[in-house]
């Protein structure tokens, strides 16, 4: 406890810089690959694509980033069986970890996903530096089966989605008829969709509460909301007379379509990732104001916040540009196609973060493409990727395990 | 950014390259007619400057169909079987190589053509032309079909150029067996190794009609599967 008194503002000032400047690198490096798609399609602008980002990033983080925050606090690793100092040097150690990782990965060019680096970290940390009985290990086996689930989960709706576009409106014989006819539908699907799995589990530590019934018809409403608005956007597309241009009059209205599914990604992204950033601040808080954590203390509001402002600030800062990079890599997708995986993705996210798993965005959005794909939507895919994905899981994990470790020891050296 | 998962995934799409291939072996059977028109003007050096031409241009859809071959990986997923593919990229090399071959032996032996057929062969010349621009025009929409995912709506269009490619073929059939008639009407008077010749070159510019048909049938077999 002296520990507390006497280096409590400190540590805290110390959590929230190293919180902040995670949330900056998820900023500056992760949004990028959630918008990449709606700008390679050129759907979006890149202006366009970084103000949809800058907002729904936020919304996302603030209103829907609690429920993963709260696991990377108290769900993984169990409270009562580690002391309050072990809990903020294990804490502190996993952000350093997980910094020192992205750096390091970015550097070499190793695959990276923050989301894997703090949950080894985390678990590294208490497993080796307190005893492997703190490990809350039948709380990790879901989080470790949903990063396996969530590229499935959303290839398969991918290819539904994908399937369904191609039966009701490209494969027809009008098909720009068919898809301001269509359309609309799947507009309603982002804004329901999304905002059910946010309404329904999401919004506790914004302290709004709604009933299933509310929530539902909340949901319905924003569903009908943005199917006015776009249907709005859309009737400013006239069809082009000649044979070819047909086909671009259907990629310009399902690119009003990827207006929305951009924002979802973005809403989807920051509520799953903002997590990685300050769910050990918001351990640390708890341990600080308390003593000790109650697995049932919702996430400070604020802690929320510093984890979505870290985010917009790296996005302004440095994300921009990686968005253009990875914007003007990736030309192969069309709305059509880019819509379907985002949708997919999107949804699968949300889902998550509305029951408080934390997945890798990425992983899920790639799973989604392979989903286009395998219906055929797309030229060529590089199926080596799945490797890159498999080596993240291998080797991310003991990563940020074996560096959160380290600092752990260092950090009780000092102050212990 | 190498570490990035999405600047790998999408592969190089084999497609562009092979249309463009396409493009390439083209060229090579529109120069048939300067050339035809430089021969029977008996301009012996324009025709070996056309004739240079035609083999640079073919050295080049060579080294463009090694090329896509290299790209295309067994670990790159793609949305149609690689083997049709590569067997469309083949029928597609054998139109310029025959043009290639026309080119060659006419200009070698100095073939003379008969006044009285002259403007029958070159009529035949370019019709066999025109089934390889055909051809183009059906290998143009592939990238379309792709995009559209093979909607019925496009591969009704793609049926469509290919059907007149098949008149197109046929018509140069027909060119065929009336220039062979007439080479018949005057073997007796010429000579006979020439005769030979001449039989060959009317067979091999027919052949570039019918690799231009086989083109478009390599391209419905695509969009069968």
């Amino acid at each position: 406890m002296t520990l507390i008194a006497e280096y409590g503002t400190i540590l805290l000032v110390l959590a929230c810089l190293f919180g902040f400047f995670m949330a900056w690198g998820v900023g500056a490096n992760d949004v990028a690959n959630a918008m990449g798609t709606s700008v390679g399609s050129r759907a979006l602008t890149i202006k366009q694509a970084i103000l949809i980002a800058m907002v729904f990033e936020f919304l996302g983080a603030y209103l829907a980033g609690g429920s993963v925050t709260q696991t990377i606090r108290s769900g993984i690793v169990d409270p009562s069986m580690i002391s309050p100092e072990q809990m903020i040097f294990g804490m502190l150690a996993s952000l350093l970890a997980a910094g020192t990782w992205l750096l390091l990965a970015s550097i070499r060019g190793w695959p990276v996903s923050t989301t894997h680096t703090i949950i080894g970290a985390v678990i590294g940390f208490a497993a080796v530096g307190v005893s492997v009985d703190s490990v809350k290990w039948l709380g990790v086996v879901p989080i470790v089966s949903s990063w396996v689930i969530s590229p499935f989960l959303a290839g398969s709706i991918a290819f539904m989605i994908f399937l369904s576009v191609h039966k009701l409106i490209l494969d027809t014989d009008d098909p720009f008829a068919n898809a301001k006819r269509y359309i609309p539908m799947y507009m309603f699907a982002v804004g329901f969709i999304i905002a059910l799995m946010t309404l329904t589990k999401g919004l506790k530590h914004v302290g709004l509460h709604f009933t299933d019934l509310q929530s539902f018809g909340l949901s319905v409403l924003s569903g009908l909301l943005v199917t006015v608005l776009g249907v709005l956007l859309m009737s400013r597309i006239k069809d082009e007379p000649s044979g070819k241009s047909h086909l671009h009059g259907v990629e310009r209205v399902f690119a009003i379509l990827m207006i929305f599914t951009a924002c979802a990604m973005a809403f989807a992204h920051g509520s799953n990732d903002v997590a990685n950033a300050v769910g050990p601040l918001a351990a640390i808080v708890g341990v600080l104001q308390s003593g000790t954590i109650h697995a049932q203390s919702t996430v400070p509001g604020w802690v929320l916040l510093v984890g979505a402002v870290g985010i917009v600030v790296g996005l302004a800062t440095y994300g921009y540009r990686v968005i253009a990079t990875i914007g003007r890599h990736i030309t192969e997708l069309t709305p059509s196609r880019g819509f379907a995986a985002e949708l997919a993705a999107a949804s699968t996210v949300v889902a998550a973060s509305g029951i408080g798993l934390p997945v890798s965005t990425t992983h899920t959005l790639v799973g989604a493409i392979l989903g286009v794909g395998m219906a055929r939507g797309i030229a060529a895919l590089n199926l080596k990727v799945i490797g890159t994905i498999f080596t993240s899981w291998v080797v991310t994990l003991p990563a940020g395990a074996i560096l959160s470790i380290i600092y752990f020891f260092i950090f009780q050296g000092i102050f212990g | 950014m190498p570490n990035n998962p999405f600047v790998n995934l999408f592969g190089r799409s084999p497609v562009g390259p092979i249309q463009r291939h396409m493009t390439k072996a083209h060229e090579c059977t529109t120069q048939l007619v300067p050339f035809i028109d430089a021969l029977m003007a008996e301009d012996w050096v324009e025709a070996e400057r056309i004739q240079q031409r035609i083999s640079s241009l073919e050295r080049e859809a060579d080294q463009m169909k090694k090329d896509i071959r290299v790209n295309l990986p067994n670990s790159l997923f793609l949305s149609v079987p690689r083997s049709d593919l590569l067997e469309l990229l083949s029928v597609q090399d054998k139109v310029a190589n025959r043009a290639k071959d026309i080119a060659g032996l006419m200009l070698g032996r100095k073939m003379k053509i008969h006044p009285d057929v002259q403007p029958a062969f070159r009529r035949f010349v370019e019709r066999s032309v025109e089934a390889a621009t055909q051809a183009l025009r059906a290998m143009d929409e592939l990238s379309e079909l792709m995009e559209t995912s093979f909607a019925g709506r496009e591969v009704k269009l793609v049926e469509k150029l290919i059907d007149e490619l098949e008149h197109i073929e046929h018509d140069t059939d027909e060119m065929q067996i009336k220039l062979r008639a007439e080479l018949y009407k005057r073997e007796a008077v010429l000579p006979p190794v020439d005769v030979m010749f001449t039989y060959q070159i009317i067979e091999w510019i027919g052949d570039v009609a019918d690799r231009a048909e086989r083109v478009g049938n390599r391209l419905g077999i695509l969009m069968a599967r």
